[in-house]
């Protein structure tokens, strides 16, 4: 009798405790979904701002510029080359001589040159690539009636282009050149610093530590860095990099001051700040690498006489080789995207040429993208989201890269 | 006299192998080399703490600064002379909260979801999604806050409610930032939790709501406590969404939908114009800087503690 009762009890309560259930299995589902659309909006809207119309009016008429009815576009380099001598002052007409002669440059590089420095068309308006999709009459509309002289194109920001080009600051010419180059030289530095010092710590806490006070230290301290915000780090480089080691980061100690470089502002500044910022995390990556190397391989190697470092350097390391670079290219790409750091160590913005040696100013391309971001006008907003693409391109090829490495590792193991 | 003789030989035999151990200079060299790489970390982590206090003591020997001023009074006005911490406390503390009132149900949420509910098909798809959604540069999100969240907020709230940079736009895209961070340690967390519990659960006729919620989550409750504290410190040490989206100029205020500057972002903002050595503003970023270092490294320091504590350990 009192048994039935419990289960009768038992069965009232199952209709709502399913109904919760389903309530929170939906719940947590839709949590899962918020991620999943916040990532596409963020997909969406970069592309929105990366293609879109584009008004602008020119300061010369290309028209005007027609030869016997010849478009400039279909004229001949030796016209263009002709119009070029005719409407720049000399000066201006030899220095582009000189950056690269004309002879050698292709018609296309000529017909550029034309609408850089005479046409110099300049933006009126532009449109996310919503509304150019979904209001394309009365985009033309308004055009007609308020700039009745602008031309109205189609513009993808994101061309090739867009990444031979270097930073002017005009939007319609600038591009990434000078910061992706930055972003190379950059990395350079940071891999030199980092990778060795952050195997080496590997090898020696997972092969050579014992278990006592200092490397427990170690350890923690390492455990601890990986934490600290980016910026801190940015901080340590301005104060150590820029202006402690100034004579070297600025070149000064190799004879070598570039008239260019502000101070130790340089290329290895960056590179040095970001390699310390990876650092740790490249230590951790590469001691699960060789924490997973099996004991058997070591003992093995040791059985037949080896020391340590010939069981390391040649039985350990190559096993954990994969792992380590899957680990340390992942941290490369935390480096790349790195902005706050680069700014306090006072990487500049406004630099057109590329860097040319460790001692350079330079930008790189979240730099770039910082830059860009914060000025309040559309069409650097359509630069910069231009640039992000090109910066999501490189990380995807890094990572993609990273996971080929990583299945290659675990078909082997 | 046979016998003499061999063992002669075996003598003089053995007398030319020194059993020994041979020191192998190379190999000392290289352990000193790799004890030094170990060591280097310790380096960082002193020259960090010298050169933050160092500078951090300079700015408080200025004669415009005061402690006690910095701590009770709420312009930072470097011009003025004003140094009050607070303005850029409040805003930081702003984003945080709600970078957190999204990212902890969320991320929580989706964690269960992938270890108690998703079958594996799923969570093979689910997982790199959510590592992109981790991968991508911060910058990327300062973007995103400032031409996608902000019109957005501005639209439903109202332009004259939301201002063009505002705490909440950064703040709510810093949670999704976070969201991965969080999801992913809590993840881990609940997947140590036996399966012999979920069992034991099952066995006496719990939903797979209560497994989940009564059984696997207490279990797994300071691995999460962690997850959440890692969070927090993240999002106080975020800068670029709040460089970009959050606005310039300290602002003494808790409305989420006005300009206000954090402590990063300010750091961030002077340190973009050309910064001279030894000047107030020179000093204060390290002044900031030391304070960032030290809550961060608390509440890292804490989450550590509190997973080799209280982690509830299963045969």
């Amino acid at each position: 009798m009192k048994e039935k009762a419990v289960v009768q009890g038992f069965a009232d309560n199952l209709d709502v405790r399913s109904r919760r259930g389903v309530l929170w299995h939906m719940f947590f589902q839709a949590s899962t979904v918020v991620g999943i659309v916040t990532l596409i909006a963020l997909m969406l809207n970069i592309m929105n701002g990366a293609f879109g119309y584009v008004a602008y009016e020119a300061k010369v008429d290309p028209d005007t510029l027609a030869v016997d009815g010849t478009p400039v576009k279909n004229q001949s380099k030796e016209q263009l080359v002709a119009l070029l001598r005719s409407t720049l002052s000399s000066g201006a007409f030899n220095k582009l001589e000189k950056d690269k002669p004309f002879e050698a440059r292709s018609q296309q590089e000529v017909y550029q040159l034309v609408i850089d420095r005479i046409i110099q068309p300049q933006i009126v308006e532009v449109w996310s690539l919503w509304s150019s999709l979904t209001q394309r009459d009365e985009i033309r509309a308004t055009i007609a009636k308020d700039h009745p002289g602008a031309e109205l194109d189609f513009v993808s920001w994101l061309n090739p282009n867009f990444v031979k080009r270097p930073q002017t600051s005009e939007p319609l010419t600038a591009g990434v050149r000078t910061a992706i180059l930055g972003s190379l030289w950059t990395i350079l530095f940071t891999i030199l610093l980092a990778f060795p010092i952050g195997v080496g710590a590997a090898i020696y806490l997972e092969e050579y530590a014992s278990d006592n006070w200092l490397n427990r230290v170690i350890q923690t301290n390492i455990n601890n860095l990986a934490g600290v915000p980016s910026i801190i780090y940015g901080i340590l480089g301005l104060a150590i990099f820029v202006r402690t080691l100034e004579p070297l980061t600025s070149g000064a100690i190799f004879g070598l001051v570039d008239p260019t470089t502000a101070n130790g502002r340089t290329v290895l500044s960056g590179g040095l700040t970001l390699g310390l910022l990876v650092l740790p995390i490249i230590i951790i990556n590469a001691q699960e690498a060789i924490r997973a190397v099996p004991r058997s391989l070591r003992n093995a190697s040791l059985a037949v006489g080896a020391t340590k470092w010939q069981t390391v350097w040649s039985h350990v390391l190559p096993t954990a080789l994969p792992g380590i670079l899957t680990g340390t290219i992942l941290a490369i790409s935390r480096a790349i995207g790195e902005t706050a750091p680069l700014v306090v160590v006072g990487a500049s913005t406004a630099i057109s040429f590329d860097p040319s040696s460790p001692f350079s100013k330079f930008t790189t391309l979240p730099m770039q993208i910082y830059q860009w971001t914060s000025r309040p006008q559309d069409e650097f907003r359509s630069l910069a989201a231009a640039a992000i693409l090109v910066l999501l391109v490189l990380l995807l090829s890094l990572n993609a890269f990273a996971i080929l490495l990583r299945n290659r590792f675990s078909r082997r193991m | 006299m046979t016998e003499l003789s061999l063992q002669n030989n075996v003598k003089k035999k053995t007398s030319g192998i020194n059993l020994r151990r041979k020191p192998r200079w190379g190999e000392v060299i290289i352990q000193a080399l790799l004890f030094f790489s170990g060591f280097f970390s310790i380096f960082v982590t002193i020259g960090i703490v010298y050169e933050l206090g160092k500078e951090a003591l300079l700015f408080f020997q200025m004669p415009e600064v005061s402690i006690l001023e910095s701590l009770t009074t709420t312009k930072w006005q470097p011009h003025t002379g004003n140094f009050a911490i607070w303005p850029l406390v409040t805003s930081t503390l702003l984003t945080t909260v709600l970078a957190m009132l999204i990212a902890i149900p969320l991320g929580m949420s989706v964690a269960v979801y992938l270890s108690e509910y998703a079958n594996p098909r799923v969570r093979n798809i689910l997982k790199p999604i959510l590592e992109v959604l981790a991968g991508i540069p911060t910058i990327v999100y300062g973007y995103f806050a400032l031409t996608f969240m902000t019109p957005l907020l501005r639209d439903i709230l109202g332009k004259d409610v939301v201002q063009i940079y505002n705490t909440a736009s950064a703040g709510l895209v810093m949670g999704i930032l976070i969201l991965p961070l969080i999801s992913s340690i809590t993840e881990d967390a609940l997947s140590a939790v036996p399966r012999s519990l979920r069992e034991a659960a099952y066995g006496i006729g719990a939903t797979k709501l209560e497994v989940a919620l009564q059984v696997v989550v207490p279990a797994a409750l300071s691995g999460i406590a962690a997850a959440i504290i890692v969070g927090i410190s993240r999002a106080i040490g975020e800068t670029m969404i709040v460089a970009v989206a959050a606005g310039a100029g300290p602002n003494f205020t808790l409305n989420p939908f006005v300009g206000a500057e954090t402590i990063t972002g300010h750091i961030v903002r002077i340190s973009g114009g050309d910064l001279s050595y030894d000047s107030v503003d020179y000093n204060s970023i390290f002044a900031l800087g030391l304070l960032l270092f030290i809550v961060t490294l608390t509440l890292n320091i804490i989450s550590q503690a509190i997973v080799r504590r209280f982690r509830e350990v299963y045969e």
